[in-house]
């Protein structure tokens, strides 16, 4: 029980997709603008990842070395378009929100770099804790990012203003804003795992 | 006589220059700026001046405590930083707005690379571009000139982006400083005696601010016939070539004398650290400037495009400094 825990925390901390293998950056570049747009697209994300991961760790001894990144993208897109259909059905505004990233998860490098690096080559149960943890890893990165900048952006968090008064900076719900953000808080966090070791 | 003979590997000739003095000088140069901005927006000015150097010098400091770096805040770079910064905002802001620019701008400007020489681009307008857009509103709200009451006016050049008429100002008001701007930019005669100094001290070439000035003059001579001087004759519906043709009697002595094109060109375009060292780049450098500054006056969204300019071409410099090595002596 404890390696499956293990596969499951180390996508939060330890290889958090964002701030330490660095991926998927431009779905987290365009919606990290609001908290709500974030938590969303982490959720579909992550339900994309576990799918995929399942599905392709089942298929690693029959998919063929030579077309496997076609099989993943097929596999990978089967369920982006299943949780595209149901958050159109549900949540048709957070749909409108997250607009043409919701489809373009299908190229998202962490769902295909987790089924090229890991689900192919690892055990059913193992990809499932793999997916689940890089998922989360990314929604807590995705919380983080948006909660500092629709905060200092649009003084609000999850639609509330919090401060009468406080001036936000338009910069930081500007694209540029959100690199800003990123680089520091890579900057930040390499600080302290320097520190640790 | 024995003792005086002192045997030492080159260089032999010593330049009694350090970087810290050549940072002061250029501070005193801007001085007259200065003084001529606060005598013609009032005593507001003065506080913005203050509160943007030593916010700009405590954030130097306690980043370099922090990070356990030397402690160099009297090298005079912060200092210059905060005062450039200063110079490049409207004289009524909110107090909390130098603040926060030279913040930005020392933290994120400078130290985030490394401190003073590593710096990619210019402090000073990474805090201005940075409050620019995050506060626009507070960045474009001018006070009138030689009135105390902090009467709201345009700045020349957005009278001229939004098709309006200005007959009262002359090319003697823009040289004097009699106009709407941002607290160092205005008094063209007081910065024009500061570049003077510097010039005679040798502290900066003319390659950069020569060819900047020269070419934003030639294109706006070109292109820029739509000046507040003349009524409006062009409709926007006109063809480019129309234009061209009916070109060639753009009021270039205005585009020169107002915006912050002589602050950008004598003392920010000349910055040590982020502008090419060889002679031909800097002159690339100086015509780049030129063209940005005058195609987004011309035809951009903003009234003015100094420090986008110079923060476009700052980013342009390594690639400049490759393609314009010195050739060395006895090599291809």
């Amino acid at each position: 029980m404890k390696k499956f825990l293990n596969e499951f925390l180390k996508g939060i901390i330890k290889e958090n997709p964002t701030f330490v293998l660095v991926l998927g950056l431009c779905p987290t570049l365009a919606v990290s603008v609001s908290v709500i747009n974030g938590i969303g697209m982490g959720i579909a994300a992550t339900f994309v990842l576990l799918g995929s991961n399942i599905i392709i760790s089942l298929m690693r001894n029959i998919i063929p070395a030579r077309i496997r990144i076609p099989c993943f993208i097929v596999v990978i897109a089967t369920f982006v378009t299943i949780t595209e259909l149901v958050m159109k059905a549900y949540s048709p505004a957070l749909n409108r929100a997250l607009g043409i990233y919701v489809p373009l998860i299908v190229v998202n490098c962490i769902v295909l770099g987790r089924a090229e690096a890991y689900a192919q080559k690892a055990r059913v149960i193992n990809s499932l804790f793999d997916g689940l943890g890089m998922g989360v890893g990314f929604t807590l990165a995705l919380i983080l990012i948006s909660g500092i900048r629709e905060f200092l952006g649009a003084g609000k968090i999850l639609g509330y203003t919090l401060f009468k008064g406080f001036e936000p900076a338009f910069v930081l719900g500007m694209p540029s804003g959100a690199l800003l953000v990123i680089g520091l808080l890579l900057g930040f966090f390499n600080i302290l795992k320097n520190r640790r070791t | 006589m024995k003792n005086r003979l002192i045997v030492s590997v080159s260089p032999h000739l010593h330049k009694d220059e350090s970087i810290s003095k050549i940072m002061w000088m250029v501070v005193i140069s801007l001085i007259p700026a200065g003084v001529a901005g606060v005598f013609i927006f009032g005593q507001g000015a003065l506080w913005v001046i203050l509160l943007g150097i030593v916010s700009a010098l405590i954030t130097e400091w306690i980043i370099q405590l922090f990070t356990k770096r030397r402690v160099s805040i009297l090298d005079g770079s912060a200092f210059l930083t905060g005062l450039l910064l200063a110079y490049n905002l409207p004289p009524k802001v909110p107090f909390w707005l130098p603040i926060l620019g030279s913040v930005f701008a020392i933290a994120i400007g400078k130290q985030v690379f490394g401190g003073l020489g590593q710096n990619i681009f210019n402090p000073a307008l990474v805090g201005r571009v940075f409050l620019m857009a995050s506060w626009p509103k507070y960045m474009t709200t001018f006070t009138k000139p030689l009135n105390y009451d902090a009467i709201t006016s345009a700045t020349p050049l957005a009278a001229l982006k939004e098709g309006k008429v200005l007959e009262h100002i002359s090319h003697w008001n823009l040289f004097w400083g009699i106009r709407g701007g941002c607290i160092g930019e205005v008094c063209i005669f007081a910065l024009l005696l500061g570049a003077l100094f510097l010039f005679i001290r040798g502290y900066i070439s003319w390659h950069i601010p020569i060819t900047y000035i020269f070419v934003v003059g030639l294109f706006t001579y070109i292109f820029g016939s739509k000046s507040v001087f003349t009524p409006l004759e062009m409709s926007t519906a006109q063809s480019g070539i129309a234009r061209f043709l009916t070109g060639f009697s753009g009021d270039w002595l205005f585009h020169i004398l107002s915006g912050g094109l002589i602050l950008g060109a004598f003392f920010m375009a000349t910055d040590y650290v982020t502008t090419p060292l060889t002679r031909k780049g800097q002159i690339i450098f100086g015509m780049g400037c030129g063209l940005i500054t005058a195609i987004i006056r011309l035809w951009g969204g903003y009234p003015e495009g100094v420090s986008y300019a110079i923060l476009m071409m700052n980013a342009a410099t390594p690639i400049i400094d490759r393609y314009t090595k010195n050739r060395i002596y006895g090599t291809k």
